[in-house]
């Protein structure tokens, strides 16, 4: 039997209902992350990227459809087949356009709750978070609140956050928007690094057509309809 | 990593603040039971002060401190004569109202039967017992009278001898001990013209009256103060307080006494729950009214404080369920943040109240079991309050956090 798939998704619906009005975010969406592999999503705004994204990472339910992760089936339909929020927390990292830091916790402490959430002593979450702050060049702002980082800084400790768990899966929405180029090119090998290292699966958002090289495979999505594109460009 | 003191810490300028509000408030919670407490004490430790086994006092009365008691002078007499009874004196009691420094002062008066009874058993915190039969006073700290200062009481100079403590009225006025004829001057004081009137009135009367026409001479006694008056005189005194010989039976001497028919007869525990049931039970509903309105309202308030608060961190907790917080995590920063804002305000309102209630113009007594009382009281609004915000935190979507 060969490897299970990092991520997988079998036909993924999505209707929202707002008021009387209904959208169609996602049409019968296929894809298959082989673990080690990181794929980018491209597609224009309001084609459906981003809730393909959290249904991936289980933050909202699709309309129909599975999704298995590690070749578990963990989401069919609007039906949870394990505690999202605890599968969640082991198994998922997130990575947003805007970094989504707690306001009232210091830079390191935003890495650090990730890991502490998941029953790391507090004192080795600590010591990972502050490798994982130098990897990114943020160390010495370990003591800062978000509110004083800058843009790109912010982002750079949202992805430490994001690896500090050792996810088998990597959502990133848009992760270089607020970076130099120097730092998006470092963020993207990273996330290749991990996926290779780690045999996670990880999916990039992006609007960068400058890294795609760095992906394994492209994935394409228009009006919710998801295709892979099959050879890369450039 | 604690989140809810991170959170504190973060916001602690309206942290501190809000927890200040809230102490101020429970203060007064506070307060007010301790008012109920000092009106007890008040009340309990002058009928405790004053010593005697029975009161007696008149026929249907509820006793000098309730309301009007008035007995002959002849009283004493009578409950001296009781078989069981070893001391029995005089209890003269009233309330006045006087100018004094140029402002109001109202202080009770308590007689004592000069020359039996000097005031020895008065807890005196400076000075001496009554000396002579005229013109010293005893007077309670609370009036804050210093001694040998010289009073002004009616037409009287009155010099202060001795300071005593816990001598005040169920209304809250502090006591001024003097002698029993002192006591009679001070309360039937009237102007010179209302006195030269009665006088003249008493004498047209006499014309009419056998007894005059006959006993010219006791004309002469009509000029005298309407106290000293042996016929027309009015009932003298308040109460006779009186002592049981040790080996008699208190319910025995009070049956022996009560079925005389004109007097009521108290014990000591019967007084003072009348003077508790009476006078003060009105006083502790009114204040307890007061304290479960002011602790629903400080229930609300802190309510809507906390629900604030929770709304400022629905991102937060947003971004937590999205990390995969469990929702027993996000419960314990609510509840953790509810019961430190209570504690903290439970720990002001103690201190500020400290230092603040000793100049309130009644006693306010804290007492142990109130403080416990207050403080499982402020757990439980904690609690209840944060309920609110708890209900709204428990509502937020992860996908909260990624939108604005
Ligand atoms: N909560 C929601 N309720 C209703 N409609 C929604 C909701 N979220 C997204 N949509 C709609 O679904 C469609 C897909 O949205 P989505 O956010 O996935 O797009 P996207 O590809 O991420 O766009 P962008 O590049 O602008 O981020 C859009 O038409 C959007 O308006
Ligand atoms: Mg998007």
């Amino acid at each position: 039997m060969t490897e299970p798939l990092a991520i997988e998704t079998r036909n993924l619906n999505k209707v929202y209902n707002s008021g009387r009005t209904e959208v169609v975010a996602l049409r019968e969406a296929t894809l298959q992350i082989p673990k080690g592999q990181v794929v980018a999503l491209l597609g224009p705004s309001g084609s459906g990227k981003s809730t393909l994204l959290t249904i991936i990472g289980l933050v909202i339910p699709p309309t129909s459809g599975q999704v298995f992760i590690n070749g578990e089936l963990i989401v069919d339909g609007s039906l949870a087949k394990t505690n999202l929020r605890n599968y969640r927390r082991k198994n998922v990292g997130f990575v947003f356009q805007k970094a989504n830091l707690i306001p009232f916790l210091s830079a390191i402490e935003n890495v650090q709750i990730a890991m502490e959430l998941n029953h790391t002593s507090s004192f080795n979450a600590r010591r990972r978070a502050a490798e994982l702050l130098d990897e990114f060049g943020v160390l010495e702002r370990s003591y800062d609140k978000p509110s004083r980082l800058s843009g790109g800084e912010q982002q750079r400790v949202a992805v430490a956050r994001a690896l500090a768990n050792n996810p088998a899966v990597i959502l990133a929405d848009e992760p270089t928007a607020a970076l130099d180029s120097h730092r998006a090119q470092q963020v993207m090998e990273l996330f290749a690094k991990i996926a290779h290292e780690q045999n996670a699966g990880v999916i990039v958002v992006t609007h960068d057509h400058r890294y795609l090289e760095v992906f394994d495979a492209i994935f394409e999505i228009e009006d919710g309809v998801l295709r892979q594109r099959v050879a890369v460009v450039k | 990593m604690n989140l809810a003191f991170k959170d504190v810490r973060h916001n602690l300028g309206r942290f501190s603040l809000t927890a200040v509000g809230i102490g101020m408030m429970l203060m007064i919670v506070m307060g007010m039971a301790g008012i109920y407490r000092g009106l007890i004490e008040d009340a309990t430790l002058v009928i405790d002060r004053i010593g005697g086994d029975l009161w007696v006092v008149q026929r249907d009365t509820r006793g000098p401190f309730a309301e009007v008691s008035r007995l002959p002078k002849t009283m004493v007499h009578r409950v001296e004569a009781v078989p069981g009874i070893e001391t029995a004196r005089e209890f003269v009691y009233h309330t006045i109202q006087r100018q004094h420094d140029g402002k109001p002062l109202r202080m009770s008066i308590l007689g004592l039967s000069w020359p039996t009874d000097k005031g020895e058993w008065l807890p005196l915190v400076a000075g001496r017992p009554l000396a002579q039969n005229h013109f010293e006073l005893i007077a309670d700290q609370s009036l804050g009278f210093q001694l040998n200062e010289s009073i002004q009481l009616g037409k009287e100079k009155y010099v202060v001898v001795g300071i005593t403590n816990g001598m005040v009225s169920s209304g809250g006025d502090g006591m001024s001990i003097v002698t029993l004829s002192d006591s009679q001057a001070i309360q039937f004081d009237s102007v010179g013209e209302a006195l030269r009137l009665e006088r003249s009135a008493r004498a047209r009367r006499a014309l009419d009256v056998d007894l005059f026409l006959k006993q010219p001479q006791l004309v002469e006694q009509l000029s005298q103060p309407t106290s000293q008056l042996p016929a027309v005189s009015s009932p003298q005194i308040s109460a006779v307080v009186a002592r049981i010989k040790p080996g008699y039976n208190i319910e025995e001497v009070q049956q022996t006494i009560t079925n005389w028919g004109d007097v009521s007869v108290f014990t000591k525990p019967g007084q003072e729950d009348l003077l508790l049931q009476g006078m003060v039970d009105k006083a502790r509903r009114q204040l307890g009214m007061f304290r479960a309105l002011l602790t629903i309202i400080a229930a609300v308030i802190m309510a809507l404080i906390l629900y604030t608060l929770t709304l400022d961190k629905l991102h937060s907790i947003a971004l937590l369920k999205l990390l995969g917080a469990p929702d027993r995590t996000i419960l314990g920063i609510l509840l953790q943040q509810a019961i430190g804002l209570g504690g903290i305000g439970y720990g002001i309102a103690f201190l500020i109240g400290q230092q603040l209630f000793p100049f309130f113009p009644r006693r306010v007594v804290i007492t142990n079991q109130d403080l416990v009382q207050l403080l499982v009281i402020v757990l439980i609004i904690s609690v209840l309050s944060s309920l609110l915000g708890i209900w709204r935190a428990m509502r937020v979507q992860p996908t909260e956090a990624l939108m604005g």
